[in-house]
């Protein structure tokens, strides 16, 4: 067979322009990346990051740099990559704009167990095991799991619609919000305090062991979903079409399932339930490079990070010293979008 | 001859008729009567429920003959009977502005909590506490008062811009987006002014701790709001088989939406200022109110208000009893009944 008469999929326009486009949004998100190292309560200048970097900065600048600003954006941008793929393979399984991981409930799914696995573990403990936190996104994508089976089966009724899956998915979030308030108030205060905080996402308390935390279900899982986008592109054409394309369609979408609620369950048990990250990112990307998974998922876990990133930083500075957990920055950006898609969606 | 008795009929002769048909299967009234001798029951027996067991003797006796050195009088009268009285009053608003939404909207999924009401209600009073931390009780009211009003305006003029106007699913998702950023932005003023504690509180939703000037403030305004609301009925009942045939018999339609709104805002407000945003009570109760009392708003504007009482003073019981001495917020046990019921209209509507 002549392969020559093929067109390549590298010549192809469309690639051409996602990824340039690609390289364009990496590049922002290592400025905002180094707008966010200068910025915060203490300002730095870019001398003094470049300084430090190349070792001859004082050793306050280091600390700050190395152990406070750093793992807290390298967290804010796996966070935000993890919690945009989830977005996009929940709005690609369920063919719905609006199933954003942290409106249906997944989110609250996550931290519920997440918080009951830390009450229970810590209980009647002062000093904690190491591999508790090591435990912490096992137990969240545990709970992530639940939510979506829980979903999945209280919105069947001879087949899944788009919209009573978000309908009830609300209702299930809500269910969860109520329990985890129970569990909550049985914590004592510091811990309540500290449960409610990262529960509002956030991602202040970031260093490199939350990092590490994260990053093994990141490089496992975004792959993986890169690796099943074809399958995702094939769904788009609606489900016979796909049956007919031999996608086994069930089993296809329970796997991109489980790896969505690794990706949104890991991201959630590192920096709490921040919603509609999972809403906008798969938006703006498929407005830039079109439906066709293969190219948004990229495009829409760099989005994802700018997302987060810049949110942090302002999180950090727009109320300096007041920090704001960073989730509810997005909440105040994402909210009107999702009003916005709602008004302008077609039934 | 059958033909010009019908044109002798006047309009109000048809809406009395009409009502006649609607009225309920049951005897509706013997049904209110009932429940509210049941309400009695479980707010006396509320009374004696609670970290410190009060027998029925005492709490005679701190109504007939009270004594101010005896502890349990004063825990019944300055404790218990402000709080159970007002769940009840919480309930009953709640409830009934769940029904009047429902009415308006021709909605089954609007209730207070659902449509972002409730959260306008709670930013405004965090609004108050950041900037105006001085302020009285009454200021408060009025503050939940313009929230209430701001997360109804949010959620209507969502509505008023879709395509399509608001279907439940779309009313419901509104008011998930709503509340999820009047709530960010609570939270937000609550971190930075430091309110936070005071703030939880409200967002929690619990009517431990409230003091019987309050509830005399708020019984008096929500007397006068129940009012309405119960004249309103006639109208609501007609407007409910479609605004066409309401127009035909002479209901004006604007006007008694205005008013509607109106009494809705109050009782969310008042509800709110003094309780919290507690969920679901709106949603439920109204349709509970429904099967059992028929369609007739008449009765179901009552019916509701008594059921809406009776579940929040029992859940309020609950909170108390659950894991004393502590309290669980009563929002959280709302939402634990409000949830499977929320689910179960999600499942019948969510068809498109």
């Amino acid at each position: 067979m002549d392969r020559s008469n093929q067109p390549s999929p590298y010549k192809d326009k469309a690639f051409k322009r996602s990824a340039w486009l690609f390289l364009f949004l990496i590049c922002l998100l290592g400025v905002l990346v180094m707008v966010s190292l200068a910025s915060g309560y203490l300002a730095l200048t870019p001398a003094d990051i470049w300084r430090t970097v190349t070792g001859e900065g004082t050793a306050a600048h280091e600390l700050l740099l190395y152990q406070f600003r750093l793992p807290r954006i390298v967290l804010a941008v796996l966070v935000g990559t993890g919690m945009a793929t989830a977005g996009a393979i929940f709005q690609g399984v369920t063919q719905n704009g609006l199933a954003d991981p942290g409106i249906i409930g997944i989110h609250s799914g996550s931290g519920f167990f997440a918080v009951l696995y830390l009450y229970l573990l810590t209980l009647n403990q002062d000093q904690p095991p190491v591999w508790v936190n090591t435990g912490l996104p096992f137990a969240a994508f545990i709970g992530g799991i639940s939510a979506a089976v829980l979903i999945y089966v209280l919105a069947w009724k001879e087949g899944v619609t788009p919209i009573r899956l978000v309908l009830v998915g609300i209702g299930v979030n809500a269910g969860f919000s109520a329990a985890l308030l129970l569990v909550q108030l049985r914590m004592s205060e510091s811990d309540f305090n500290r449960a409610l905080i990262w529960l509002s996402g956030s991602i202040w308390n970031a260093s490199w062991a939350a990092v590490l935390r994260l990053l093994p279900w990141i490089l496992i899982f975004i792959p993986s979903a890169l690796y099943k986008a074809r399958v995702l592109s094939v769904m788009q054409l609606g489900e016979e079409m796909a049956v007919g394309l031999g996608t086994a369609i069930e089993k296809e979408r329970i796997k991109l399932l489980t790896i969505g609620v690794a990706l949104s369950a890991a991201s959630v048990s590192a920096a709490g339930g921040i919603a509609f990250v999972g809403l906008i990112a798969p938006h703006l990307a498929r407005r830039l490079v079109g439906g066709k998974f293969q190219r948004l998922i990229p495009v829409c876990a760099v989005i994802g990070a700018i997302l987060i990133v810049l949110s942090d930083t302002l999180a950090r500075t727009i109320l300096a010293p007041t920090e704001i957990p960073v989730g509810l920055i997005v909440s105040v950006i994402g909210a009107p979008y999702f009003i916005y898609l709602l008004i302008t969606i077609k039934e | 001859m059958e033909q010009i008795r019908k044109d002798q009929l006047t309009k109000k002769d048809t809406q009395k008729r009409l009502m006649k048909r609607l009225s309920a299967p049951h005897p509706a009234a013997l049904i209110l009567i009932l429940s509210i001798g049941a309400l009695i029951l479980i707010m006396t027996a509320s009374i004696s429920i609670g970290v410190s067991d009060i027998g029925w003797r005492d709490i005679l006796e701190s109504f007939t003959a009270f004594d101010s050195s005896s502890t349990s009088h004063v825990i019944i009268r300055d404790l218990r009977i402000p709080r159970i009285l007002a769940a009840a009053l919480v309930g009953a608003f709640l409830a009934v502005s769940g029904v009047i939404m429902q009415a308006l909207t021709l909605n089954p999924l609007a209730s207070p909590s659902i449509m972002g009401v409730t959260s306008g209600s709670a930013f405004m009073i965090a609004v108050a506490f950041a900037f105006h931390p001085q302020s009285s009780y009454w200021q408060l009211i009025l503050w939940s008062f313009a929230g209430a009003g701001l997360g109804t305006g949010m959620v209507f003029l969502i509505g008023s811009f879709s395509k399509r106007g608001l279907t439940p699913v779309k009313l419901a998702l509104a008011g998930a987006a709503v509340s999820a950023l009047l709530q960010s932005l609570s939270t937000i003023i609550a971190i930075h002014f430091n309110v936070a504690r005071d703030i939880s509180f409200w967002f929690a939703g619990g009517v431990a701790g409230v003091r019987m000037e309050s509830v005399r403030l708020i019984g008096i305004l929500a007397f006068a709001g129940l009012i309405v609301a119960f004249a309103l009925s006639r109208s609501l009942t007609i407007m409910g088989l479609g605004e066409e045939m309401a127009k035909g018999l002479g209901i004006r339609i604007g006007w008694i939406k205005f008013i509607s709104v109106l009494v809705v805002l109050i009782l969310t407000g008042a509800a709110v200022s003094i309780a919290g945003t507690v969920g679901f009570i709106g949603l439920v109760i109204p349709h509970i109110a429904k099967k059992v009392m028929g369609m007739n708003y008449r009765w179901v504007i009552p019916g509701s208000a008594v059921f809406g009482a009776g579940l929040l003073v029992l859940a309020d019981m609950a909170a108390r009893t659950i894991n004393p001495p502590y309290e669980t917020p009563v929002g959280a046990l709302t939402a634990l009944i409000g949830v499977p019921f929320f689910l179960f209209l999600a499942r019948k509507e969510g068809r498109g």
